[in-house]
């Protein structure tokens, strides 16, 4: 998955990777999770969660806790609509998301991408893809929409 | 199985874990990490509360919790309902959680969620929920989930600290 082309509807300023990783940094819940960002190899941004004892699900697998793949994928989507919006602005707000449990999430970082499928003047459609080793095998899938305040709206 | 199904009736996971249903979450480390409490569970159906807690605040502007907090505990929650609801111990996967957020939680209040397993086929279990503070008609969130029954490896009883050997 890469970042969509922007298109006219989209305001031209973007988030760096530095200035989204700063703004995960002060949100008290991605920090407990030991969520943060990096540069993705198509020039996009990827989200990791790194592998802690506290997100644990299932001790006897071990597996990490649906709830907290959950939480990682609806935070890579935000960090995504972040970064393609101009700074300043709130937070996204998620509207609803749905989420895919595809493998069990083992003891180990996991990794988000996020495609913006639709990016409206007040709701933005977001996919975003998890994984561990190989980004081909998922390990969870989401697709949901964000309220987004934007300041030419 | 262990002493739980080797009796001539076994007894339920809600019999067997009688007044203790704090034992329900207690062997998942990320529950415990949040907090997260059994306010009730019956067969088929779960409460389960998280308490308020700066760690949890997703928009430090705002001071309200992250939308994730709300999804784990009607995960979490979800699966002691699919859970009770079952006539034995099995492992149990979530396939899919749908969520809708309603409303922002309150900064400082606690969140209750509730869920109820309103069917159960061979494979997969059924749940609906919300999460809510204080009235259930006036919902945060509210979601449908499916499980996967049977998924893993995992002995089906480790999840609840119950003994399936």
């Amino acid at each position: 998955m890469s970042a969509p082309e922007s298109d006219s509807s989209q305001p031209k300023a973007m988030r760096s990777t530095a200035e989204v990783r700063a703004l995960l940094e002060a949100i008290p819940y991605c920090q407990f999770l030991g969520i943060t960002v990096e540069d993705g190899s198509d020039g996009g941004i990827v989200s990791r969660m790194r592998f802690g004892e506290q997100i644990i699900g299932n001790a006897a697998l071990p597996a990490i806790h649906g709830g907290a793949i959950g939480a990682f994928l609806e935070t890579a989507a935000i960090v995504e609509v972040l970064r393609i919006s101009p700074a300043g602005g709130a937070l996204p707000k998620p509207v609803d998301l749905t989420i895919a449990y595809l493998r069990s999430a083992r003891a180990v970082d996991t990794l988000a991408r996020t495609i913006v499928t639709k990016h409206g003047r007040r709701v933005v459609n977001v996919r975003v893809e998890a994984w561990q080793d190989d980004p081909a095998r998922p390990i969870a899938t989401a697709q949901g929409h964000f309220l987004v305040a934007r300041d030419d709206a | 199985m262990g002493a739980v199904s080797n009796s001539p009736e076994a007894p339920s996971l809600i019999d067997a874990v009688a007044e203790r249903k704090e034992l329900l979450i207690a062997y998942v480390p990320h529950a415990q990490a949040l907090g997260f409490k059994v306010v009730d569970a019956k067969p088929g159906e779960a409460w389960l509360k998280v308490p308020f807690d700066a760690k949890l605040v997703g928009n430090p502007a705002t001071g309200v919790i992250h939308g994730g907090v709300i999804t784990t505990l009607l995960d979490n929650c979800a699966g002691v309902a699919v859970a009770t609801a079952l006539p034995e111990l099995r492992s149990i996967a979530t396939l899919d959680l749908r969520i809708d957020y309603m409303k922002p939680a309150t900064p400082g209040l606690d969140v209750v969620g509730y869920t109820r397993c309103y069917k159960v086929t061979r494979h997969i279990a059924f749940v609906h929920g919300a999460a809510y503070h204080e009235d259930p008609d006036d919902p945060i969130a509210t979601t449908a989930m499916t499980f996967m029954l049977g998924a893993n490896k995992a002995p089906p009883g480790a999840a609840f600290g119950v003994n399936a050997r």
